[in-house]
């Protein structure tokens, strides 16, 4: 039988082969007349089809059963997944990177070109990456042949080209970054000159669907809907295409990632101001009607070379049109569309996707009418997207492996589903559970930002949660985005009403607010925000269980139904516990008591139609039998969660290596994590996936279940360190490492301080005070400045410098009251101090490897934020000497077994003599820059801290500084200012930065040099350009940077006359000429034009402190450099060095320079 | 000139046409008055909506137990499962489930409600398959009492009561898929109030055993005119889709739709094609409609499709065989190759019998294959304009993407009746306008809802 049904799939996979003929597609739909027709086509296909037919028709006589359960080895073996025609002839693609992780455009692109590089490896095609994120998964040698950390810029890229000479290029893999590089060096006609070919959709594809006016054009042929848009390119015809389309208006400007400089307007004035804004990020922009309040809905369609084209998956937003899909609660499947609404638009979808022409995947958004068949289609991505990680994730279909098998030129029939890996891939997954994506913003972390939400995206990351009701998927999702919400919840809003209509960050917990607390009918709340009464009536429903669980008040008068309906419903067992004042303990106890416990199931693209392998899990109340068995009681590895500001790919990279590392030792993995960005919940990671919460509730839930042999917390941040201690003590895991006591023992202010007295480790004065008089005499005492870090907030956000005594009673009385409740810490702050990294991993108590990086700015910029070289370039070997002893001492403390990392400061002795060190924290954890240390070093922290934690060949400690490099490594910080309306471009103590990059060099400055151009959108000023300079004059560095930038023939520019005067008389050569220019600080367009005047292409702005108003000279010249696209440099150490690498690397020489060479040359081999 | 006129037309929205043709069917005025055709009838095995404990048991199976949001009915049938995502109302209103305890594998259901019977320009069911719930009783996972959508009229719950449809949610239906993928379809019941007992076994009831298609299609002949085009064909009516309908008249074709056993042969000559619907069950039970095909493909040139059953039918006519499968295909997401160009569509698919492709004679090729399951989806004769498919290339609910089959099939029945009106210049077989009118609008004398086997009375508490 099974002989035989291998024979069927042979026949059926030649057949595909020979079918491929373009000739033989004419004979679609019209063989059924006569013959005759065939005698028209090419007579050579269609014999040999005729032949295939037949043969397939007698290799079906052995078969008798027409429906037998598929098998994976009949599919392999079939030869149909290789069995690809008219493959492209390619020995080696080059692959482009997304670059540092930003908003709009983060870890999604880490998992989609991790994805494109196993396709290449798998077809045996030499692959080579460029990308500078350092963090990333797939910059490693394990997927890529080669990788060049450097930037993602056309002039880097051909000179990678040049020295590589592939033959073939991958540009839709790496976001919105890689697009534009492809359209603008394929314009610059690099790809022709060099025999590059451009693999899946062509380039014409993408510039049609980027450029609104092509698209218009496109969609206009084939009589699919856009809103109507008038293109224009000044802020008159702004206002004149608006009167012609009519208020409200939507602005978009073309070629932007995120909706970045989009926006609505719903008069003139709004409009002037908004168009202003676009005007500056893109030469064109979009005036279009607003169709607020309708719903929007997103296809992800994937098309090969041959025409086959599926939609893999819908979404529905909840949010109605009018918020960015980035910043929209999304559920796929889309819930409130009829089978006509739904397959009115999968029909557009797949029509506009044909008639582009695109190869591989690409996503379709659209808005559709409330109460009726009309739709709109708002934009068209070419490329894998967010959505389409999202959608790979939510269905189990691996869209991005499947877009480069494509690119490769196979077609979907002959691709197997790689998940069930016994069907084709030719199909659309069949969902029987919602999922649940909601977006985490950051917002609080800055000042003045805007926290309005619309077209352009600002958040930071976000969760996948997976139910089977919207209620369960829903309150999952809340509790994913900060464990600090129990489920649907409600807040204090000023104005409800106004949040409600108009979306801020915060809007469902305004619908909490209204639903719960308030007695909003559902009614109501639709009549003010659009949301579609199904999801209100969800919400009802868990509102409903909330007040009936509150009307009992007590946990045994809880019945075993109501219960039921509430864990069915999504509750967690704290959410419970607060209802009816109880404990999450004796909630736990009880509802285990009744028997109500999770079930397993499985996410297998099919709806369980066919049986499936896959390990892709998650839990569900909504059940009565487990998809799966729990044998292998293995390892849990419990992920970082949604990325936000200080936790991001860097973790996923730390907990993805963790269980790489466990499976080298032959132990089985279970990997906990919700993020749809990630590596680490890509199907073939770990041996078990659960896409779940990680709770207490939860990861016990999980370990009970798989009677786990131990559970890691030391590789995904700080949400799994969090939980640690009560995962041992009140649940009794076996938490592998450091024993979480200890952890709590560094986490706990006063004992990590009294443990670093004891061992002779320095530290900063500090102390916990709960008055104002008593903070006012501890700052007297150290003297300023001081740290203080009021500890009532949660997020560690509001941590300030404090500079003068009459800044502290300010920020003390204006914040909040100090109290015994709401203690505040204050730390002497140390001016003008080095800062030292130290990333280590321990066994016993006893350091393995550790790294020392030194920070290029000053101790105050948030770690997070600080631009990180190693090894270090100005340390003296005596401090690095030094530093080790600390981290022994410390290790020993602790007793630490797994990954640590502390942050020093290397602070000059005013009695001269040696300089202190003072230990500033120290997390006994993984941390964010684990990869860079691991990657600059070429040893693998996170494999060596895995084998420590379960004591399996632990290698001998080695000391990997003493060995001399010729190369170094510098990490700087990405930001996302741009997308941060308002938002003071500064760097303090509270961290601001969305991701990183690294570049290698043979010195400081050829590494930083690259890093620095490895910034989004950075373009380096050209000498004869003008650089304008403001900020701190009593900062001797303002002055270094003119001297350095001077001899380069660049025109210098302040906005006042002190300014000017300190740069004239304070530049060491004599010539230095600087002209003030008009700075008009309230008009935005009257800036612009200065800066256009003047050519300003650079700003270098070294503020003290942060800007206190929106009229600030220094705060305007920043958030409009950043606003307009000018390069800023805000930071005095690094505008220093960045001036240095200007002036010893412009003009640019001839040649390819000489930080372009792979890692592997730098580091001499391929050991990760 | 027949045939342009259909190609343009088939590429117009269909309003457009309407509008625009508008002179020309003036003549046959009472041909368009379809919008007349009277509303269904009340069900009289309504019941008020029941929200008691109900169970689902599979015969020598497990025991479900959930919540009824139905009819207080008890009910028993052949479990099957779909994985559609959405179009619960045009399933459960396809005769093809009739008699069928119709398990959904999509958990959320009845999230946009249930819309009005209201009828098309040509007086079809705009939102149903057929005017009432064929399914015997449905399973969910999580039912939307409270619905939101423009269309709605009614929620699914009520819907369910007023025809007398039990219901039940609740239930783990991943479970369910599992043991049917494992066991094959099995019976099932559906209990609403009282607790299932297993002395009760022998009152599973078989559909199988019985000729479906006699009870869902219709006792006489009917009529659904087009507006827009003068082709006319003869549909053998299993159980048919409203919109396999729709997919013809909008095309320009006249459809008669004729009783399944309907001696089709003896009248083909005054039509310019025949069609045969998709429709319930074993298509053994219908010997005679295949028989009666076998007949009309001997005597005549005549186009042919058929969809689903009709396609089975086909293949049994020309001496093929069909098979039972394990647990059938019922979903919207179905890879079918078309073995004529390699190419492969997406497509919605309800049935639980094959044609066996290694059956089908020499002057047949196939002409789709199921690239999941590798079983046939459906057939082409060699040189005559006679062509079937396993799958609905009409959806509703489903993908659209294979519609272009009615295209190549209305373009032969235009091609037919151009070569024929040629040979035989004084036959006209466009419905006479007293023939027309002499018709039903609709399908005559087929029983709403449950399997006429079924006790009819509703359960008292």
């Amino acid at each position: 039988m099974a002989f035989s049904r291998r024979l069927v799939r042979q026949t059926a996979s030649n057949l595909l082969r020979q079918n491929q003929q373009p000739m033989s597609a004419r004979l679609a739909a019209r063989t059924l007349t006569t013959q005759s027709s065939f005698a028209s086509a090419n007579p050579r296909a269609v014999r040999a089809l005729k032949r295939s037919t037949n043969r397939f028709i007698q290799v079906r006589n052995a078969t008798s059963n027409a429906q037998v359960a598929p098998s994976s080895k009949a599919y392999i073996e079939s030869g149909a997944i290789a069995g690809g025609q008219n493959l492209i002839d390619v020995k080696k693609v080059l692959v482009i990177g997304s670059g540092g992780l930003a908003i709009g455009q983060a870890g999604e692109f880490d998992y989609s070109g991790s994805q494109a590089l196993k396709a290449l490896r798998e077809a045996g095609i030499q692959s080579v990456l460029i990308n500078p994120n350092i963090a990333t998964i797939q910059t490693s040698h394990a997927l890529a042949d080669e990788i060049y950390y450097l930037p993602v810029t056309p002039e880097y890229v051909t000179y990678v080209i040049e020295k590589e000479r592939p033959d073939g290029i991958f540009l839709s893999f790496g976001g919105q970054t890689a697009l534009n590089l492809g359209v603008k060096m394929d314009e610059m006609g690099i790809f022709d000159r060099y025999n590059v070919r451009v693999l899946g959709t062509s380039i014409q594809t993408l510039k049609t669907s980027e450029d609104r006016d092509l698209f218009a054009q496109a969609l206009k042929e084939i009589d699919i809907p856009i809103a109507e848009s008038i293109a224009v390119s000044t802020i008159d015809e702004a206002l004149d295409a608006a009167e012609k389309v009519g208020y409200p208006i939507i602005v978009r400007a073309a070629y932007a990632l995120g909706g970045l400089g989009s926006g609505f307007a719903n008069n003139r004035e709004e409009l002037r101001n908004l168009s202003a804004r676009s005007l500056t990020l893109s030469p064109q922009i979009l005036v279009e009607k607003s169709l607020k309040g309708w719903k929007e809905a997103e296809y992800e369609v994937v098309r090969d070379a041959s025409d086959n084209c599926i939609t893999v998956c819908n979404m529905e937003n909840f949010d109605p049109l009018g918020v960015h899909t980035g910043d929209s609660i999304v559920v796929s499947p889309s819930q409130t569309f009829s089978d006509e609404e739904y397959h009115m638009l999968r029909t557009a979808a797949i029509k506009i996707v044909r008639h582009l022409g695109v190869v591989g995947e690409c996503n379709v958004q659209y808005a559709l009418q409330p109460d009726g068949l009309d739709y709109r289609v708002i934009e068209v991505n070419a490329r894998l997207s967010r959505s389409s990680a999202l959608a790979s994730k939510a269905t189990g279909y691996p869209l991005a492996y499947t877009a480069a098998k494509i690119g490769l030129g196979h077609t979907l029939p002959e691709l197997p589903n790689a998940v069930t890996k016994t069907t084709t891939a030719n199909f659309e997954p069949s969902l029987d559970y919602i999922v649940t994506k909601m977006p985490r913003w950051d917002l609080s972390k800055f000042q003045n930002v805007k926290r309005d939400i619309g077209s352009a995206m600002k958040s930071v990351g976000e969760v996948m949660a997976i139910g089977r009701t919207f209620e369960e998927s829903f309150q999952k999702a809340i509790r994913q985005v900060d464990p600090k919400y129990h489920g649907v919840q409600g807040d204090k809003f000023e104005d409800l009403d106004d949040v409600l209509a108009n979306p801020t960050d915060r809007r469902w917990l305004a619908v909490g607010q209204a639903m719960l607390h308030e007695g909003y009918s559902v009614d109501r709340v639709h009549e003010l925000s659009k949301i579609d009464k199904w999801f209100l009536y969800k919400i009802q429903n868990i509102v409903d269980t909330t007040h009936a669980l509150e009307a009992i008040g007590s946990l045994y008068g809880v019945k075993k139904e109501l219960m039921h309906t509430a864990k069915k419903q999504g509750f967690s067992d704290k959410q419970i516990a607060k209802a009816v004042n109880s404990t999450e303990d004796e909630v736990r106890a009880r509802r285990k008591n009744f028997g109500i416990t999770p079930f397993v199931k499985r996410i297998d693209t099919l709806a369980a139609e066919f049986p499936a392998s896959t390990n892709y899990l998650y839990t569900t109340y909504n059940a009565s039998e487990n998809d799966i068995t729990f044998d292998d009681h293995g390892i849990i590895v419990l992920g970082s969660g949604c990325y936000r500001i200080g936790s991001s790919v860097e973790f996923d990279w730390c907990a993805v290596n963790a269980t790489m590392s466990l499976r080298d030792q032959g132990k089985k993995t279970v990997m906990i994590n919700y993020n749809p960005e990630t590596y680490s919940t890509d199907f073939d990671v770990a041996d078990k996936l659960y896409f779940e919460e990680l709770s207490y509730e939860r990861v016990m839930d999980i370990y009970e279940l798989e009677t786990a042999s131990g559970v890691v917390v030391s590789v995904g941040g700080q949400l799994p360190q969090n939980i640690a201690l009560k995962l041992q003590e009140s649940g009794k895991a076996k938490v592998l490492g450091t024993d979480p006591k200890d952890i709590d023992k560094a986490e706990d202010r006063q004992q990590f301080s009294s443990i670093l007295d004891s061992i002779g480790v320095d530290q900063p004065a500090w102390s916990e005070l709960t008055s104002y008089a008593e903070a006012q005499q501890f700052a007297n005492k150290v003297g300023y400045p001081v740290l203080v870090r009021p500890s009532y907030v949660l997020s560690g956000a509001a941590m300030t410098v404090i500079r003068s005594e009459a800044e502290l009673e300010e920020k003390l009385n204006a914040a909040a009251e100090v109290s015994p409740d709401h203690p505040v810490v204050i730390t002497q702050f140390i001016e003008g101090a080095r800062e030292i990294d130290v990333d280590a991993v321990a066994h016993d108590g006893k350091v393995l490897v550790h790294a020392v990086s030194e920070h290029i700015e000053n101790a105050g910029v948030h770690s997070g934020d600080a631009s990180l070289v190693l090894p270090p370039a100005k340390l003296s070997e005596d401090t690095i000497k030094r530093v080790k002893v600390i981290a022994d001492k410390v290790a020993k403390a602790w007793k630490i077994t797994g990954p640590f990392n502390m942050q020093i400061i290397d602070a000059d002795n005013p009695n001269g003599g040696e300089s202190s060190l003072k230990v500033i924290e120290c997390n006994l954890r993984a941390s964010r820059s684990f990869p860079f240390v691991s990657k600059v070093l070429g040893t693998n922290f996170i494999d060596v801290a895995t084998r420590a934690l379960t004591s399996t060949n632990v290698p001998e400690p080695v000391d990997l500084l003493a060995e001399k490099r010729d190369y170094l490594a510098v990490k700087v910080p990405q930001f996302s200012w741009t997308r941060l309306a308002g938002a003071d471009p500064y760097l303090g103590v509270e961290m601001s930065s969305t991701g990183e990059m690294a570049c290698f060099g043979k010195d400081l400055v050829e590494a930083y040099w690259a890093a620095a151009q490895s910034m989004m959108n950075f373009r380096c000023p050209q000498p004869g350009e003008g650089l304008l300079f403001g900020g701190d004059i009593n900062n001797p560095d303002l002055a270094k940077i003119v001297d350095y930038v001077n001899p380069l023939g660049f025109k210098l520019f302040a906005a006042n006359e002190s300014v000017k005067n300190h740069l004239e008389s304070n530049s060491k050569d004599g010539s230095v000429k600087v002209e003030v220019i008009e700075f008009p600080k309230e008009d935005k367009r009257a800036l612009r034009e200065v800066f256009e005047k003047y050519d300003i292409r650079g700003v270098f702005n070294l503020a003290k402190v942060r800007a206190s108003s929106l009229v600030d000279e220094d705060y305007v010249m920043r958030r409009n450099a950043v606003d307009f696209g000018v390069p800023l440099f805000m930071e005095t150490k690094t505008a220093v060095l960045f001036a240095q690498c200007m002036s010893e690397k412009l003009p640019k020489p001839e040649g390819i320079p000489s930080e372009v060479r792979p890692w592997a040359d730098f580091i001499g081999g391929r050991p990760l | 000139m027949i045939s342009g006129l259909v190609k343009s037309a088939a590429m117009r929205p269909a309003s457009a046409r309407v509008a625009k043709l508008g002179m020309q069917v003036r003549g046959n005025a009472s041909v368009v008055s379809g919008s007349q055709r009277a509303p269904p009838l009340q069900n009289r095995r309504s019941t008020a909506p029941s929200f008691e404990r109900a169970t689902f048991t599979i015969r020598d199976g497990p025991i479900f137990h959930g919540k009824s949001f139905g009819a207080k009915t008890n009910i028993s049938g052949e479990a099957v499962f779909t994985t559609s995502l959405v179009g619960y109302p045009e399933s459960m209103t396809d005769p093809s489930y009739r008699g069928q305890i119709l398990v959904f594998t999509q958990p959320l259901i009845g999230n946009y409600g249930v819309p009005s019977s209201v009828r098309d320009e040509y007086g079809l069911l705009k939102y149903f398959e057929s005017p009432n719930i064929q399914a015997a009783g449905i399973v969910v996972a999580d039912a939307a009492l409270q619905y939101s959508h423009w269309t709605a009229v009614e929620s699914l719950s009520e819907w369910c009561a007023r025809e007398g449809v039990p219901a039940i949610s609740g239930v783990d239906t991943r479970a369910i898929v599992t043991h049917l993928r494992e066991q094959g379809s099995s019976l099932g019941k559906v209990v609403v109030g009282e607790e299932y007992d297993a002395d009760e076994d022998e009152a599973f009831e078989d559909p199988g055993n019985i000729n479906l298609v006699a009870k869902v299609s219709t006792k006489a002949p009917w009529h659904v005119a087009s507006p827009v085009g003068d082709m006319h064909v003869a549909l053998i009516d299993c159980g048919v889709k409203e919109n396999i309908l729709r997919s013809l008249v909008a095309r320009g074709v006249s459809v008669t739709c004729l009783p399944y056993d309907y001696p089709v042969h003896k009248i083909a000559s005054h039509f310019d094609g025949v069609f045969i619907s998709n429709g319930p069950g074993d298509p053994t039970h219908c010997r005679t409609t295949s028989d009666n095909l076998r007949k009309l493909m001997d005597s005549s040139q005549i186009p042919i499709m058929g969809i689903c059953l009709g396609h089975q039918l086909v293949a049994m006519a020309i001496g093929a065989q069909t098979i039972k499968m394990k647990y059938g295909n019922r979903a919207h997401n179905i890879p079918a190759l078309d073995l004529m160009t390699g190419k492969c569509h997406i497509t919605s698919q309800n049935h639980g019998y094959a044609v066996d492709a290694t059956t089908i004679p020499s002057d047949f090729k196939e002409y789709f294959i199921n690239l999941n399951d590798s079983s046939n989806e459906g057939m082409i004769h060699k040189h005559r304009p006679i062509f079937s498919t396993q799958f609905h290339p009409e959806a509703k609910g489903g993908p659209l993407d294979s519609s272009y089959l009615f295209d190549a099939y209305v373009n032969s029945v235009a091609q037919y009746k151009k070569t024929q009106s040629s040979l035989h210049p004084n036959m006209a077989n466009r419905p006479s306008p007293l023939l027309v009118d002499l018709l039903s609008k609709e399908r005559v004398g087929v029983a709403p809802g449950l399997p006429l086997y079924q006790h009819p009375e509703p359960v008292t508490a």
